[in-house]
């Protein structure tokens, strides 16, 4: 059925909801689809952020010389922009929002395993990110996202604050991640055993697990540099027998992972969306679940590639070398995937689609100039350069960033049941694939030229490559502002969608677009796979009339 | 908290989800104190001499006696878990007052072994007279870590107390029946794992 009114005002019928009402409603919700709407919503305030952060760093970059900001200042933006990015939006932002709309759907359950814990995962998460921002906002703080000791023992910043405010944010990851796993195991429905569970959830799960098992360890590391800074412990204090790159191990085990914390959520939106708009099944489904669940457990063991030029054996950095190199063939295993389901799949392009095409150049673009700087002969040369920067941009922006609209654009119909424009859509995409593009290419050019990250001046002759570089930046800006326009106004103004307009037959589909409450009138018996298009089914809506008839 | 929460089909469900739940986040406690016996391995090796020393420092009757109650506390809380499937409630609460207990006497005790490493000049941070006095080795690693571990265990000890605490009171209130255990033996489960962490905390800090 078709519901063209928001879902609170279906919640209380009789009267115009008061604002209080409507306040305690949403914001003590223990409904996951709420939850996840108030994810987004924080989120995508915290990518704004970050990314105003970004453009003022882009803008300082179009001179040699100071431009907007002091050089202290600018040391400030770019550890500002970096943990905002990180922490508060790329690590959150598909898992808590989509996540915790979708997983529930996707297995056929009314909640998640804990309905309470979610709510308080959330306002854990918005209390640290004031935490972080207001640490960052009023002290300031030069040491960059990674916090390497000794700088960050001693840097005259606000370290404690902002540290304790990471800290309390992990404390939502690790409590989503395990609301996630148990919502897994306990809560699918009948028939949705763990061979037919949408690709998506699959993904949500390998995540999960990082999370859970890697999070404490981040803690920890904090922890110890908190106490450096405010008692003096100095336990990476080489003065005092300390090993400065200690920290640097422990403290990659976690982030390294959480690239994949960002990057595996991504590809399962990827999942859905190849196979909803071809039409078709996965080429593999088992390929892509062996390899989501591969990279959760390969990705503990490459942290250190991070540290090549820290001091490490040639046999360890081999090691990590060789390990690193497993995540791209697991990830080329998906990519091959997804274009083989592609071939030959009954196309529909739409806006999702396109930015899933768009994933898929920069990934393998990114991934490829992750195999370079795995090997150490070559990292040595790109170590702590631009090359760096624009190597992982690929995989944050270029990947998970994509994804990330991909997934707001494929599931818009499902949360809101409006439609947007796609011609608005489809543009907007365009110019953020091609102002991402030219924002981080001419950084690779720019590395492997010699220019360091997180310098605040540069030789006149890298000025034509940055120019370049922060131009590329407005026209991704703008693309963004546009796609946030276009989704505004549908949201206000688009049409009904109905339940499925794209004729997904993935299981989130099979209720109502809003869904109602409690998820399902009634949980389908989901006896058709979700990704089963060859057995007729009768509940299929008919084709749009704009919609090409699949040959 | 005595009724099933409606998105659960059974009773049996939503105990299990509540029994994962608390097992998968033990996993993450484990992984956290995994990073301070990965930083324990490595000093170690470095400063093999140092670390064989302070062990001699260590106050090892008073480290053993907290081996030996948190042991012993550990069987009172899986027997109060036993009983309360008996249905003997008063049993059960008595034996987590016992437990909690034991917990008590595991802080004090922890509390004045700090307080001899203080009286000797030994704070963490490599602060303090012994320090100065044996400028010429590091013995910084081996003292740090050990208020590291050791209070952040002591923490989580703290923690279990609470969270025991608050159980008992539910269960003294008689919010959970015999069909309905999963909070106690959730609680119980992780004061299983503080004791442990201890466990692997001893041997390394107190005898090797």
């Amino acid at each position: 059925m078709t519901t063209t009114f928001e879902p609170e005002l279906r919640v209380v019928p009789s009267a115009p909801p008061r604002v209080r009402d409507l306040a305690r409603e949403w914001l003590l919700t223990r409904d996951h689809k709420r939850i996840g709407i108030l994810y987004f919503v924080a989120t995508s305030l915290a990518l704004a952020l970050g990314g105003t952060f970004a453009l003022l760093l882009r803008i300082e970059h179009l001179t040699p010389g100071p431009t907007i900001v002091s050089p202290a200042t600018y040391d400030r933006l770019f550890t500002l922009h970096g943990v905002t990015m990180v922490w508060l939006f790329l690590i959150p932002s598909i898992p808590t929002a989509f996540g915790n709309y979708l997983v529930p759907l996707q297995i056929g359950a009314r909640e998640v395993a804990f309905p309470r814990l979610n709510l308080l995962s959330f306002w854990i998460y918005v209390f640290g990110a004031a935490f972080v921002l207001c640490a960052m906002g009023l002290g300031g703080l030069d040491t960059g996202w990674t916090f390497y000791v000794p700088y960050s023992s001693s840097s005259p910043s606000a370290v404690v604050p902002t540290l304790v405010g990471i800290f309390i944010v992990g404390w939502s990851t690790i409590l989503t991640g395990v609301n996630f796993i148990v919502t897994i195991h306990t809560m699918r429905a009948r028939s949705v055993s763990w061979m037919r569970l949408p690709l998506f959830t699959w993904a949500i799960y390998g995540t999960s697990i990082i999370q859970v098992l890697a999070t404490p360890v981040l803690g920890l590391s904090l922890l110890i540099v908190m106490l450096d800074h405010a008692f003096s412990w100095g336990l990476f204090d080489a003065a005092r027998g300390g090993d400065p790159v200690l920290y640097q191990h422990l403290f990659w085990f976690y982030s390294h992972p959480a690239v994949y914390i960002m990057i595996l959520p991504a590809m399962g939106v990827v999942s859905e969306v190849v196979s909803t708009f071809a039409h078709k099944n996965p080429h593999s489904y088992r390929a892509i679940v062996y390899a989501t669940l591969g990279i959760a457990f390969v990705g503990f063991l490459t942290w250190g590639h991070h540290m090549f030029v820290a001091g490490m054996s040639v046999f360890d950095a081999g090691a990590f070398g060789v390990l690193s190199m497993l995540v791209a063939v697991f990830s080329a295993i998906k990519v091959f995937t997804w274009l083989s389901t592609l071939r030959n799949g009954s196309i529909m392009l739409k806006t999702p689609l396109l930015y899933v095409f768009a994933f898929l150049f920069l990934f393998v673009f990114g991934g490829m100039s992750g195999v370079a700087v795995a090997t150490m002969s070559l990292d040595v040369h790109w170590h702590d350069t631009y090359f760096v920067v624009a190597h992982f941009h690929f995989i944050m922006v270029g990947g998970a960033l994509t994804a990330w609209l991909a997934a707001l654009h494929y599931w818009f119909p499902k949360v809101t049941g409006r439609l947007y424009s796609e011609r608005v859509g489809m543009l907007a995409a365009a110019l953020v694939s091609v102002g991402f593009f030219a924002t981080f290419f001419p950084q690779f050019l720019l590395g492997n030229a010699g220019m360091p990250r997180r310098y605040y001046a540069y030789p006149p002759e890298f000025t034509a490559l940055n120019v370049a570089s922060t131009l590329g930046s407005w026209l991704l800006a703008s693309g963004l502002l546009l796609a946030l326009f276009g989704l505004a106004h549908a949201f206000l103004f688009g049409p009904p969608s109905g339940d499925n307009p794209w004729r997904s037959r993935c299981f989130e589909w099979r209720t109502a677009s809003p869904p109602p409450a409690h998820d399902f009138e009634q949980v389908p018996s989901f006896e058709l796979d979700a990704y089963d298009y060859t057995t007729p089914w009768p509940e299929e809506p008919p084709l749009e009339s704009s919609a090409e008839e699949p040959s | 908290m005595n009724e099933l929460a409606d998105h659960f089909d059974s009773p049996e469900r939503q105990a299990h989800a509540a029994r994962l739940g608390m097992w998968v986040f033990l996993g993450s406690e484990l992984l956290l104190f995994a990073g301070l016996f990965t930083l324990y391995g490595a000093y170690r090796a470095k400063f093999p001499a140092e670390f064989a020393e302070g062990v001699r420092h260590s106050t090892k009757l008073l480290g053993s006696l907290n081996t030996a109650i948190l042991l012993v506390s550990s069987s009172f809380a899986a027997l109060a878990v036993e009983q309360l499937r008996r249905a003997r409630r008063g049993r059960a609460v008595a034996l987590l007052l016992a437990t909690q207990a034991c917990g008590v006497v595991f802080l004090v005790l922890k509390f004045m072994e700090y307080s001899e490493h203080f009286a000797l000049g030994i704070y963490p941070g490599g602060q303090g007279r012994f320090f100065a006095a044996h400028a010429s080795a590091h013995f910084e690693p081996f003292w740090t870590l050990y208020f590291l571990t050791t209070g952040l265990h002591a923490l989580h000890v703290a923690v279990g107390i609470l969270v025991l605490a608050f159980t008992t009171l539910a269960l003294g209130r008689g919010s959970f029946g015999p069909k309905f255990i999963h909070p106690v033996h959730n609680a119980t489960l992780y004061w299983h794992l503080v004791d442990l962490i201890w466990i692997f905390v001893w041997p390394l800090y107190y005898l090797a």
